[in-house]
């Protein structure tokens, strides 16, 4: 028998974290002077006020449903990817290269080409941990974690001593070409009468981002492979005796997972900078892990969650421009997330079931 | 390179090696007992911001050193309220530990002193100061002959340079760290508490048989973690730095992880993978590049050395890394 309704499993326990992490973060903010109420209106205000805030806020959105995506795809394996910072440096660095060195006639050709290379690097990135997870049993968040270390050694090397053009001093790549500059949501809205915010950087990637969601969902739960994959999430021995190989299911979640996290560069590399910085992914793999956990690693939860941390992202910047509150509040707010949906879970989901358990004997 | 120069990198290997020591034998209680950390670096991180602040506020470093050691103590308490008493998961626990240092200080250093996420530099009683041993050339020397330190160094005996440049002249903390080590392997692998500890690392069932708490066990573990990462945090911030800038940890905590894992979970291999790391980044801070055999090796190479070696290790390419039996999983009573 179940002790909890499934909607309070996907719904209520998730809502009743975020309270409980909100609460938090007013007292935080509470503690060091400011009026959490008064926050909360400039944050609402700076993200979702204008069609700029809303640019903003769909930006970081589709940065967080490529990783939010690659967090749960692993999730559903039973494999927690904590490296998808460094696959999305890498897979920055596969767009650089792409968009850098050939001179695409459109767009479109090379934004195909470039998520795709993305999606190699990132997948590349996610293949070694992987491939010593299933066959020498290495804790994959450990070398997913000192992957991210060296993939940021990696990066540092080829900005600084490849790609920098000669005579530039910070350490980034020259500007990718005009001709493959990617259609912003103003250009992509105009046409449709909407005359949306010029400057703010959301663009054509929110949708590979949303049909990427749409993939997914498909590949998890309508796909034999993600029948596979669920399964061995759930029990590695019940997999194995089916007949299911653990060396193929770890090494294909754990691709297609790297593989989102690079495509992350789509949006943040090509789209945005247009071109490949340091900081580039600005610790987006590690926000993933905070919207799978709140997005239940269901797709639709997911992208949910990418549109709460977006508009979390753009009103922590526009706190910080308006208020003494620093950008960092964010992170005490992610980290609270990350905190209640997932470490403390079993806190808010004890006392839920003995209560729900309770009703229940008292309707029989 | 001369001899000197190969003193002083040593000397720079001791000071940062430091941190890692102190928190590598952190992660040797808790992982031992069966508790995964992987937020060393953040327990690290909130230490080293409160040491430095009440150091700042107070001009007393000692008290700087306690408020480091409560402020993880706190972190690590809610590590075990999530990994043994709501039997969460310990990875996403040690995750949510992590950012919530690293925005907190921030936010915390900003209301109390407005310089940008930043404390005051420390001064005078607010830092731990080099403890000079007998016989060593120290600062007091120099002052006393009116020339610099590097001037008096440099015309010393060879055996007088290793003595006041390696030995002598640093932190109490320092010395505190390499005492640290006989210590905890003492503790471990010589007291009872320390075979229980680790018995529930491997086999906690077998623990709560003999009517022991595991419970009990685990938390007490955990918050000798806490202590020893408060103070290598208290030391970054008053001893190695004069005080807090955000994000001042750089992956030390990370690190400190490769380290343990390196070591295979013993103390004295801890001593030796944490001076290993030390002195990669003692070079790496020291020189742009390196000759080696006509090959010049790059600085980031140098920096991601800890992280490649200890993926080489966990490979199983050199000898096998066998993490203790029970770690990362709640233990369940049965009923």
């Amino acid at each position: 028998m179940e002790k909890m309704p499934k909607w309070a499993d996907v719904v209520l326990i998730p809502l009743i974290s975020l309270l409980l992490a909100a609460a938090l973060s007013a007292l935080v903010i509470l503690g060091i002077g400011e009026d959490p109420i008064e926050a909360v209106k400039t944050m609402i205000t700076g993200a979702l006020g204008s069609t700029y805030g809303w640019g903003y806020t769909l930006y970081y959105a589709t940065n967080f449903l490529f990783t939010g995506l690659a967090v749960s795809v692993a999730y559903h394996a039973g494999l927690f990817n904590i490296g998808g910072e460094g696959q999305a440096m890498l897979g920055g660095l596969g767009v650089a290269l792409i968009c850098l060195f050939i001179p695409w006639p459109h767009w479109s050709i090379a934004l195909i080409v470039a998520a795709i290379a993305a999606g190699l690097f990132g997948a590349a990135w996610a293949a070694i941990p992987a491939y010593l997870q299933a066959k020498r049993g290495s804790h994959v968040v450990i070398t997913t974690i000192m992957f991210n270390f060296i993939a940021f050694s990696v990066l540092n090397y080829m900005l600084v001593n490849v790609l920098k053009p000669q005579g530039a001093m910070d350490p980034a790549t020259a500007r990718f070409p005009e001709a493959i500059h990617l259609p912003s949501l103003h250009e992509i809205l105009l046409p449709l009468g909407i005359n949306f915010s010029k400057s703010a950087p959301a663009n054509v990637s929110l949708l590979v981002a949303i049909a990427a969601c749409f993939v997914v969902w498909l590949l998890i739960w309508r796909t034999w492979l993600g029948h596979e994959i669920r399964a061995f999430g759930k029990s590695e021995s019940g997999a194995r005796y089916a007949g299911m190989s653990p060396l193929k299911i770890t090494m294909i979640a754990m691709l297609i997972s790297g593989a989102l996290c690079g495509m992350m560069a789509i949006n943040n590399v090509m789209g945005e900078a247009e071109r490949l910085v340091l900081n580039s992914t600005e610790g987006a793999g590690f926000i993933g892990i905070a919207v799978a956990l709140m997005g239940r690693n269901h797709p639709f939860g997911v992208f949910l969650a990418a549109l709460l941390f977006g508009f979390l992202y753009q009103g922590g910047a526009e706190l910080a421009l308006w208020s003494s509150i620093p950008r960092e509040l964010i992170v005490v707010i992610q980290a609270l997330v990350i905190l209640f949906t997932g470490a403390l879970d079993n806190m808010v989901r004890m006392p839920l079931e003995k209560l729900f358990i309770a009703v229940r004997k008292e309707k029989a | 390179m001369d001899f000197l120069t190969l003193v002083q990198v040593l000397d720079s290997t001791v000071r940062l090696s430091t941190p890692l020591l102190l928190a590598c034998l952190a992660g040797l209680f808790s992982e031992r007992a069966g508790i995964f950390d992987i937020g060393l670096e953040g327990k690290m991180l909130i230490a080293a911001f409160f040491s430095a602040a009440v150091a700042a506020l107070t001009g007393n470093v000692w008290l700087g050193l306690l408020s480091g050691i409560a402020s993880s103590l706190v972190l690590a308490g809610l590590h075990g309220l999530a990994s043994i008493t709501f039997r969460g998961n310990q990875l996403i626990s040690g995750v949510a530990i992590n950012f919530l240092a690293a925005g907190i200080t921030v936010l915390i250093a900003q209301d109390w002193f407005q310089q940008g996420g930043r404390t005051p530099s420390l001064i005078g009683g607010g830092r731990f100061a080099p403890v000079e041993l007998p016989f060593a050339i120290g600062a007091s020397e120099a002052e006393a002959a009116g020339r610099p330190l590097s001037q008096l160094l440099a015309e010393a005996s060879p055996l007088q340079q290793v003595y006041s440049e390696l030995i002598s002249g640093h932190s109490i903390l320092v010395y505190l760290s390499f005492l640290a080590v006989p210590l905890t392997a003492w503790v471990l692998f010589g007291t009872r508490f320390g075979l229980r500890l680790r018995a529930v690392g491997e086999n906690p069932a077998a623990v709560d048989t003999a009517g022991i708490s595991v419970v009990g066990l685990r938390f007490a573990a955990v918050g000798i973690c806490g202590v020893l990462c408060g103070i290598a945090g208290a030391y970054l911030a008053t001893a190695l730095q004069a005080g807090f800038v955000k994000e001042m940890t750089a992956g030390r905590g990370f690190i400190a992880l490769a380290a343990l894992i390196f070591a295979k979970w013993r103390p004295w291999h801890a001593l030796s993978a944490c001076l290993l790391f030390g002195l990669l980044q003692a070079l790496a801070l020291r020189f742009q590049s390196i000759n080696i055999a006509g090959v010049s090796v790059p600085v980031q190479l140098m920096e991601a050395l800890p992280y490649i070696l200890t993926v080489v290790i966990l490979a199983g390419f050199v000898g096998k890394a066998v993490p203790p039996k029970a770690g990362g999983e709640p233990y369940v009573k049965e009923r």
